[in-house]
């Protein structure tokens, strides 16, 4: 057994402690040690986008982050991203335009376009678009996931 | 019932799994969690074709923390015999074989042993330890190649069975068939036009975002339970069981969420090797395979060699076509040739046809299916074709189409007459779309056109239905949902019922817990599961008006039955009302539906795409794209314009980009997500969808499946336009910017 490291960082707004082995992305940590699924493995090489989280507010896969660099961090995940019991404005807008079809890389795209929606509220389509190439979609050819991203947009500055 | 009555059908709801799937909460195969769980990582070949000398895994099982190693070697050898896949039977020996190579490697990625350990880490390092002695073979890695005289063999005992006879010539042509109809030369006789090309596609892969994964649990009680992301659970179950020489019965399957299939997440990898391993350490074992193992061990779709040749009159009538496909199988046969032939002149009325089809087998990953399998080659050669032909005749490429389109009675040569289908329709509607007119806005700018054709496969399907008492209903079924079926199926419960989507409440259940239900494939889910839930609405219907008939003392003929109201008389009670009051009338009421419909309907698709070529680089941007096609009815339209959208986008990826780019030794350079380029948020515009409705009457509502037919048109469309605007015909898919180039330098020299 490899010797484990302790790490201490604040996960979806709650401090989290954890013990990972230095070879052991921050992905592996959220799934298997902490049970956060809701992060996915798509590639475990950054290409795909899948396992996309916030880590201090900035975009990283998290497959091609070390679970110890998360060491004093604050990440947020899918897990973090509804409000209580209500959905983020994102999360209904997907539903609403049918955004998603298999569903595997919509976490990735709502933690994402979260990011975008924080930093430009009023987003154009090209901007939108540049964004999410961050993350792979096979299903729905994005254009759903386009307009889902506009309309929360829209809503939120309503 | 006519279009308008419904309430339900044609409405969007919201998808009953969509809450869990925007939130994380969805359990996806790799998601799988259970206590004692050992982690599996499998050894793959690194040569494209070798034989195994020796291999020696006595290190790797001694390597701290391995629980079991495992090899072929170590499944049952039980005689051979034909096991159904999914979408056809094969022996059971290639089943098997492409689980854990047995004796020799035939691709590079080739399954060769498999590891069980503490952590998959451990399990990868010991991987490390087994030492493997290749032979290595020369090897074959396209039809043209393979079927040369005196390539490499794959299999000493695959004897090439042609015109439905088994010859005793050893060879990688699995199998060669001829369709014919009419008389060919008459037909090229009447002529007054005739052009021929030949095409040649590379390999792409289905591109799904969740790589495979599997979950098994050898019991103590001897059965086996798997959980995996599958298209089809219960073809899981059936080839599991078979692998390992127990009945169907001993294994269960429960099919987790699916990330994306498109018709790989048929085939079994995984499974039959997490249950030995499991049986063999009395711990459940998981494997999850890499983005890399999926480029190189799973199924790709065939790369093929075409030539067409069709025949046309002055007047735009088409009097003769013939088309030699061969497709690459991989390293067993099935290279999905046959709905290719089925496909390749389907969109029209031809009498006068020859196809022969060629099953080859190559030193690349066995093909599985992909959205449409075959039909996408197909329709680049023939769709590129008829162009060119369209063009030197002067005529608009839309109207030659209509001139010569498929319609209800015309006889397709592999033998089929057409019931009421909708190729007409859809090239009426791409003419009306104002795209189809716009102007083009610009220079190195062209538009072009395509369609393609797409069965119903029908098969098996089976559903439950029990009411609740609060006027809500549980569905149970079979069908993996990979795209929102739950949500398709669970309304034309509703319709029939008479209640909102929203009250049915549609479960995917393992294979213990429902009747048999073939694939998530085929075009067939919300064509047959849809039927098979409209039949135990049915069903429920039928026992409702009996229980109000017993309220009201009356006979149950006489009650009827309008959007959820129960009438007789003068009385008349709602669906809610009346599940309150099942205790006094019976006890509980649970309605079943099973079919297996025939695969009347198919769906026609076609595009109009706008292209701009840049003539230094050779680089084609997607400036407009139109998806046109026939749904028969939409159940649930946004989900059937996702469909549209998404198989356009995929075609647009075979069309430009993707490809497996092997060197000579069959090793694929580009097995990731990086360099295996598919399309992004940023290199595709909006996919404008127009749905054409003409009712399949082979289906209760007149839905046809929707899922494939859409990839079909995209690359012959784009071919189409990039010679409108770069002036050269595109003979090979990808049309990447060395293609371009190339055609570009071949044409100005």
């Amino acid at each position: 057994m490899h010797n484990r490291v302790r790490v201490q960082t604040t996960i979806n707004g709650e401090p989290q402690e954890f013990l990972c082995e230095p070879r052991q992305s921050l992905l592996e940590c959220l799934r298997d040690i902490l049970g956060l699924t809701g992060t996915k493995e798509g590639c475990n090489d950054g290409n795909c986008g899948a396992c996309t989280v916030l880590m201090d507010d900035r975009v990283v896969t998290s497959c091609l982050v070390l679970g110890v660099e998360a060491q004093g961090s604050q990440i947020t995940t899918i897990e973090g991203i509804a409000r209580g019991s209500e959905l983020h404005p994102l999360q209904r807008a997907f539903l609403e335009n049918a955004a998603l079809q298999c569903g595997v890389c919509t976490p990735g795209f709502i933690v994402t376009a979260k990011a975008l929606l924080d930093r430009e509220p009023n987003p154009s389509e090209e901007q939108i678009r540049l964004w999410l190439a961050n993350n792979l979609c096979r299903c729905t050819g994005y254009d759903k996931i386009i307009r889902a991203v506009e309309q929360a947009a829209q809503e939120a500055r309503a | 019932m006519k279009t308008q009555e419904y309430s339900v059908i044609g409405t969007r709801p919201i998808r009953h799994d969509g809450a869990d799937k925007v939130t994380g909460r969805a359990l996806y195969g790799a998601d799988f969690q259970m206590a004692g769980l050992l982690h599996g990582f499998i050894l793959r070949s690194p040569h494209a074709h070798a034989r195994i000398r020796r291999l020696d895994t006595s290190k790797a099982a001694a390597f701290p923390g391995v629980k079991a190693v495992m090899t072929a070697d170590d499944f049952p050898q039980v005689p051979e015999r034909l096991v159904d896949l999914g979408e056809g039977d094969t022996p059971l020996s290639y089943a098997r074989g492409n689980v854990l190579a047995q004796g020799k490697v035939l691709y590079r990625g080739h399954a060769v042993a498999a590891i069980a350990a503490t952590s998959v880490h451990v399990a990868e390092e010991a991987a490390d330890l087994i030492e493997v002695d290749y032979e290595v073979l020369p090897c074959a890695l396209t039809a043209p190649d393979a079927m040369r005289e005196g390539a490499p063999i794959l299999h000493d005992d695959l004897k090439t069975k042609e015109f439905g006879e088994q010859t005793s010539r050893v060879s990688n042509v699995a199998e060669h068939f001829r369709h014919v109809m009419g008389d060919i030369d008459a037909g090229f006789a009447e002529a007054e036009i005739t052009v021929e090309r030949e095409f040649n596609t590379a390999t792409v892969h289905q591109g799904y975002i969740e790589p495979h994964n599997a979950t098994a649990l050898w019991n103590n009680d001897g059965r086996i339970l798997v959980w995996c992301s599958t298209q089809g659970a219960f073809v899981v179950r059936d080839v599991t069981a078979c692998i390992l020489d127990v009945p169907v019965s001993r294994v269960k399957v429960t099919p987790m969420e699916i990330g994306g299939g498109f018709g790989g997440k048929i085939p079994v990898y995984l499974e039959p090797v997490a249950a030995l391993l499991s049986k063999k350490t009395g711990k459940p074992v998981k494997i999850v395979m890499s983005r890399k193992d999926v480029f190189e061990g799973t199924g790709p779709t065939p790369g093929s060699y075409i030539k067409v040749k069709i025949g046309a009159r002055k007047d735009g009538r088409i009097t003769a076509a013939q088309a030699f496909l061969a497709y690459e199988a991989g390293a067993y046969p099935g290279a999905m040739v046959g709905p290719g032939a089925m496909c390749v002149f389907a969109a029209y009325d031809i009498a006068n046809v020859v196809i022969d089809g060629f099953d080859v087998v190559v030193n690349k990953p066995s093909t599985a299916a992909y959205r449409a399998p075959g039909a996408t080659n197909a329709a680049f050669a023939t769709e590129t074709v008829v162009d060119e032909i369209a063009e030197k005749l002067g005529m608009d490429p839309l109207d030659f189409r209509l001139k010569n389109a498929a319609k209800e009675g015309t006889r397709r040569a592999d033998g089929p007459k057409y019931r009421r289908i909708g190729c007409v329709e859809v090239i009426e509607a791409m003419k009306k779309h104002p795209h189809y007119a716009a102007p083009l806005g610009g220079p190195n700018r062209g538009r072009g056109v395509a369609v393609g054709f797409w069965f119903n496969v029908g098969l098996p399907s089976s559903c439950t239905i029990s009411v609740t008492a609060d006027g809500t209903v549980n569905l149970v079924e079979g069908s993996t949902d990979i795209g929102g079926t739950r949500t398709s199926i669970a309304m034309q419960a509703a319709e029939v019922l008479g209640i909102p989507a929203e009250d049915v409440r549609p479960t995917v259940v393992d294979t213990d817990s429902v009747g048999f239900t073939a694939v998530t494939g085929g075009s067939r889910t919300t064509f047959a599961t849809g039927w098979a839930a409209y039949e135990a609405a049915q069903d429920i219907v039928r026992q409702m008006k009996e229980r109000a008939a017993k309220l009201w003392e009356t006979d149950a003929a006489s009650v009827t039955m309008e959007r959820g109201v129960f009438r007789a008389a003068d009385k008349s009670i709602t669906f809610q009302e009346l599940a309150a009051k099942l205790d006094q009338t019976g006890g509980p009421v649970v309605g079943r539906g099973a079919v297996n419909p025939r695969g009347v309907g198919g769906s026609f698709s076609g595009n109009i795409v706008d292209v701009e070529v840049d003539p230094d680089t050779g680089k084609v941007t997607i400036l407009r794209f139109t998806a046109v096609q026939d749904a028969g009815k939409a159940i649930h339209p946004s989900y059937v314009e996702g469909q549209m959208q998404g198989g356009s986008a995929q075609g647009i990826g075979w069309a430009l980009n993707e490809e497996y780019w092997m060197n000579g030794s069959g090793t694929m350079m580009n097995s990731s997500l990086l360099d295996y380029r598919m399309p992004t948020a940023l290199d595709l515009p909006m996919i404008d969808t127009v749905i054409v409705e003409v009712p399949n009457p082979g289906h209760p509502f007149g839905a046809r499946g929707v899922g494939e037919a859409n990839i079909i048109p995209p690359p012959a469309a784009i071919a189409n336009a990039i010679y409108h605007a770069a002036g050269v015909r595109m003979d090979r898919l990808p049309m990447n910017p060395p293609a371009i180039m190339e055609a570009i330098w071949k044409q100005r020299d």
